[in-house]
């Protein structure tokens, strides 16, 4: 599969790993990992010649946790696996318990939900896009990022009372109402980022050193994407147009007019493109919900302990990263009989050590950078 | 090639001068760090310090009725509640209200189970100690009158 690549890669197929290979421990404490995961690279000079992720330094069981947990308690949990895009995993759960127990969720909460879910996607591809350009060796357009990023936790902070890991959600509905002055933040932070969007773009996207790193590096071909699993950025950046938001709609999205961005050549470069290009749509749903937002309930009445009926169910959500998926098993109890977690950023770390093969060190990193990983997630 | 390669460095150049460009523009911007200690943010409406006991208006005493509902709420088990019935009183008031901050992840279902309101999220911001031991046993009752002042000693 690699012939057809047109980056330079290494002859992997001819050279057999030797007892004197230079082992190099990328990680667990590495700044281009993004948190504790070590991958054991055999190296030949500057070249990878096999690359091993090592997992489970931050596991916690949160799957054994949540058998433990009433199904509220869980709630919480969610935000300690993907810290970077906790509504999504809120939106997972609550949906998951309100398929379980057919509750209703007045229109003005769903729109809350998307409202909050997209400014998170935009604060999660905005930080990816700050240390995926640390990872290359650029420094400026980090602060840049974080700077938009800064009035949007702000924001966030200011309705949910958290900057990271929100617990906002709650079974049919959300913890607290949006406030005019919400509102208005929200739309002034469209329009901030109207204008600062192109200059992202002319600051980075144009940079031809940016461009040498990322073009033909790290090239997913189409043929692998669904075989390994992958969702999100990642796959779409190789031509795949799947979205769960679309592809399995759920909450209001059905209703929303917004695209899903593709780019077919599989590179970092393409993946870079397609979060961007994500930013600009989040933009456009969060218009067009800001534009539209009901009068109404922000929460319909639910019982105070939550006992869902007999019976298993499963809820996909597309997070910043990909498919996010909870599977859950109830025997009528109030806690969880069993709970399954299908995580994006797991399955698009498993095809790393293909992708990194015959890469030249710094390629591994950007293309390391490029998965957009969260390590609690994948350590869950 | 050779003009291919003479394009090349010309369009690499005008990127380059285009991102300086962006950042010169950028220095005349204001910026957006708070210096402090010498100045402060402002605490957003909705802020979650740790949780604190609401006290009756009228009296002074903790709202609580000592029933249990955040105990069992919480997922971490951060709560410990302890209540008895003052002389003459219909409800029970709190006798031991600890929170062990360390483990709080601050998510809230405490707060939203009281069925009398007794606990809020305090805005106190500074919770960083060298220490675990000013956390791990906060006592909330410190900061409402109590009820059983008097029989105490
Ligand atoms: S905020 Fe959450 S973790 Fe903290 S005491 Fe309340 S219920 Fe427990
Ligand atoms: S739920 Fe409210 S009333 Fe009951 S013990 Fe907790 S603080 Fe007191």
């Amino acid at each position: 599969m690699f012939e057809s690549q047109t980056a330079p890669t290494y002859h992997l197929e001819t050279v057999e790993e030797q007892e004197n290979d230079f082992i190099l421990n990328l990680g667990p404490q590495h700044p281009g990992t993004h948190g504790v995961l070590r991958v054991i690279l055999h190296m030949d000079g500057e070249y990878i010649l096999t690359a091993d992720p090592v997992l489970g330094y931050g596991h916690r069981m949160q799957e054994k946790i949540a058998e433990n947990m009433t199904w509220s308690q869980v709630l919480p949990y969610m935000a300690r696996m993907d810290y970077l895009s906790a509504l999504s995993y809120n939106q997972a759960w609550v949906c998951l318990v309100e398929k379980m127990c057919e509750y209703e969720v007045p229109r003005r909460a769903e729109y809350i939900r998307v409202l909050t879910t997209e400014l998170n996607r935009i604060s999660s591809h905005l930080l990816w896009f700050g240390a995926f350009l640390l990872d290359l060796g650029a420094f400026t357009p980090f602060l840049h990022a974080f700077e938009d990023r800064e009035t949007l936790l702000d924001l966030l902070e200011s309705l949910t009372g958290s900057r990271l890991t929100y617990c906002f959600f709650r079974f049919g509905g959300v913890g607290a109402d949006v406030d005019a002055a919400f509102l208005r933040g929200a739309q002034d932070f469209v329009k901030q980022m109207h204008t600062k969007l192109p200059r992202y773009h002319e600051l980075v996207t144009g940079n031809v050193i940016f461009r040498e790193r990322t073009r033909d590096v790290g090239v997913i071909l189409p043929f692998d994407t669904w075989g390994y699993g992958l969702s999100g950025p990642v796959l779409r950046g190789s031509g795949e147009q799947y979205d769960v938001r679309t592809s399995e709609p759920y909450s209001i999205y059905p209703e929303l007019d917004f695209n899903v961005p593709v780019e077919q050549s599989g590179d970092c470069l393409a993946r870079y493109l397609v979060r961007l290009n994500e930013i600009d749509e989040s933009l456009k749903i969060i218009e067009q919900t800001l534009a539209n937002m009901p009068e109404g309930p922000i929460k319909s009445k639910v019982p105070k302990i939550i006992k869902p009926p007999e019976g298993e169910a499963s809820m996909a959500v597309e997070t910043p990263r990909g498919e996010l998926m909870i599977y859950a098993v109830s025997d009528g109890g109030k806690v969880p009989y069993r709970v399954k977690y299908r995580v994006p950023s797991f399955a698009n770390l498993s095809i790393f050590s293909k992708m990194a093969r015959g890469q030249l060190l710094a390629d591994a990193l950007a293309i390391l950078g490029s998965l957009d990983l969260v390590i609690p997630e994948i350590d869950r | 090639m050779m003009t291919s390669y003479a394009q090349d460095i010309i369009t690499g150049l005008s990127s380059l001068l285009t991102g300086m460009k962006v950042t010169i523009k950028t220095m005349f911007t204001k910026g957006h760090t708070v210096q402090w200690p010498r100045q402060t943010a402002q605490l957003p409406l909705n802020f979650r310090g740790h949780i604190r006991l609401v006290a009756n208006d009228s009296t002074g005493f903790a709202k609580c009725i000592a029933c249990g509902s955040c105990v069992r709420a919480c997922p971490s088990n951060c709560i410990e509640v302890k209540g008895e019935k003052p002389e003459g009183a219909k409800k029970k008031s709190p006798t031991l209200f600890r929170l062990d901050f360390t483990k709080c992840s601050l998510c809230g279902l405490c707060v939203e189970s009281c069925p009398v309101a007794a606990i809020t999220f305090s805005r106190d911001y500074a919770l960083a100690g060298l220490t675990s031991e000013p956390f791990a046993a906060m006592n909330l009752l410190d900061e409402v009158a109590s009820p059983f002042a008097g029989e105490e000693q």
